[in-house]
């Protein structure tokens, strides 16, 4: 033990400059926006290909709720297919045609890391570049949205989940089509709120939120929540309305990424049009 | 208590330097010199080595905080602190320095001045450049940066030693 103590002392110098150079390196890849990026795209794959290991063993025990949900996931979508509907008016004809183009295209992967207790939360996914995922894509789950891809490495993707406090998404009450923005104010994970709707609105406990398919990201209409109460301060423009979110954000196992076929075109002509 | 002061002002002096006028020179877009390095090079021989490291650790905090970098300059400058001591006994044995002589070119000489400051700049510049960009592609862009800043901030600082320090009178030898 001494002569730990001894070697240490003497060598106090290069001890000192490894802890510093350790704050240092601490704070480049805390606060650089950059450099974190390159240094979570770098561990990614590592930790990974650790976490869905791990997941793999705790995915046995969760098999019944992840069958449950699948189930009814199915029946809904049997539920809109055409066999499912009876065909009451027989005096209809059917044209093929090319009205309909696909817009956006769905993938599913499978969450093997989350985080809801951060300030600034993400998930990892388990498809990357390879599977055709791609930043800036949007996630959503059956019960609302999740969140939007920010880092893809080869086999996987981080996304930024709707609990991130950089996290800003379009979004409209559902029965009246007025628009605001849903933020996350970083204390309660199933609770977001949702600014700049205007005081002259009339609101009622328990209207849907719903996404408003402004950005390009999510289509529209994709549920959010539901308004659990909501309130205004005198001299404020806009309500202070609360939000109780859909998806249950500490139960997330499958997911749906979300790629719109027609973004980059909206993107280029908008992009065009500011220019001008 | 002087020479404190002294160092107090040195630093005041050279961060706002740095911050206010050569923070602002980019020529041909990437060529920055970096002067403020100079209160590193220029602290007592007999600085403790923690302190050395303490100092430069906070001059490059200083620095990061002016450019919106955190911790990128601090990190080189407390490789140049820690590599500092060790030049120095390169260079020369550290018994020969005078109990008065501080690493500047009036003590010095120019040629001890000159290789002393090339090497710790390049250290400097390298760890900096280098964790700037993060990553080793483009490798030849990142070490043409190094050289040229490293080249620029090299000239300025002998400048400075002709500038602000007037050569100290040696009575024994009679050199004026």
């Amino acid at each position: 033990m001494h002569q730990i103590f001894n070697f240490i002392w003497k060598n106090y110098a290069f001890f000192l400059f490894i802890i510093l150079q350790f704050i240092c390196f601490t704070l480049i890849i805390q606060h650089n926006n950059y450099h974190r990026a390159a240094f979570i795209n770098k561990t990614n794959d590592f930790f990974g290909q650790l976490t869905e290991q791990v997941d793999g063993v705790y995915n046995y025990f969760s098999l019944a709720s992840v069958n449950r949900s699948l189930a009814k996931e199915n029946a809904l979508l049997r539920e809109k297919q055409q066999d499912a509907f009876f065909i009451a008016d027989r005096n209809f004809i059917i044209v093929e045609d090319t009205i309909y183009q696909q817009k956006y295209k769905y993938r599913t992967a499978k969450v093997i890391n989350n985080s809801i207790h951060k300030r600034r939360n993400y998930i990892t996914l388990n498809k990357g570049s390879q599977h055709g995922i791609k930043k800036d894509m949007g996630v959503i789950s059956a019960d609302g949205i999740i969140g939007i891809i920010t880092g893809v490495s080869q086999n996987y993707a981080t996304v930024m989940s709707v609990l991130n406090a950089n996290t800003k998404i379009s979004a409209k009450i559902k029965r009246l089509n007025h628009m605001g923005s849903l933020v996350w104010d970083g204390v309660d994970y199933r609770k977001a709120s949702l600014n700049d709707i205007p005081l002259h609105v009339t609101l009622e406990k328990g209207d849907s939120i719903v996404t408003s398919g402004f950005s390009a990201i999510f289509p529209e209409n994709i549920f959010i929540g539901t308004i659990n109460n909501y309130s205004f301060k005198e001299a404020d423009n806009f309500f202070t309305i609360e939000v109780d979110l859909g998806v249950d954000f500490n139960n997330l196992s499958y997911v749906y990424v979300i790629e719109n076929l027609m973004r980059h075109e909206q993107q280029y002509l908008e992009n065009q049009t500011l220019k001008e | 208590m002087i020479i404190f002061f002294r160092y107090i002002i040195s630093f005041v002096l050279l961060i706002s330097a740095q911050v206010v006028v050569l923070n602002n020179i980019q020529l041909s877009g990437f060529i920055n010199p970096y002067v403020y390095i100079l209160f590193i090079l220029i602290l007592p021989f007999n600085t403790p080595k923690w302190l050395t490291l303490i100092a430069g650790f906070l001059t490059g905090l200083t620095i990061d905080m002016f450019a919106h970098t955190p911790g990128m300059h601090a990190s080189a400058c407390v490789l140049m602190a820690f590599l500092r001591p060790y030049i120095q006994a390169l260079l020369s044995g550290v018994r020969d320095y005078e109990a008065d002589a501080q690493p500047m070119i009036q003590d010095m000489g120019l040629r001890w001045f000159f290789t002393y400051v090339s090497i710790l700049t390049l250290s400097h510049h390298s760890l900096l450049f280098f964790v700037e960009v993060f990553h080793f592609r483009e490798l030849f862009v990142t070490l043409s940066r190094i050289l040229l800043s490293s080249a620029f901030t090299i000239i300025l600082l002998l400048a400075t030693q002709y500038f602000f320090y007037k050569p100290k009178k040696n009575i024994i030898s009679g050199k004026i």
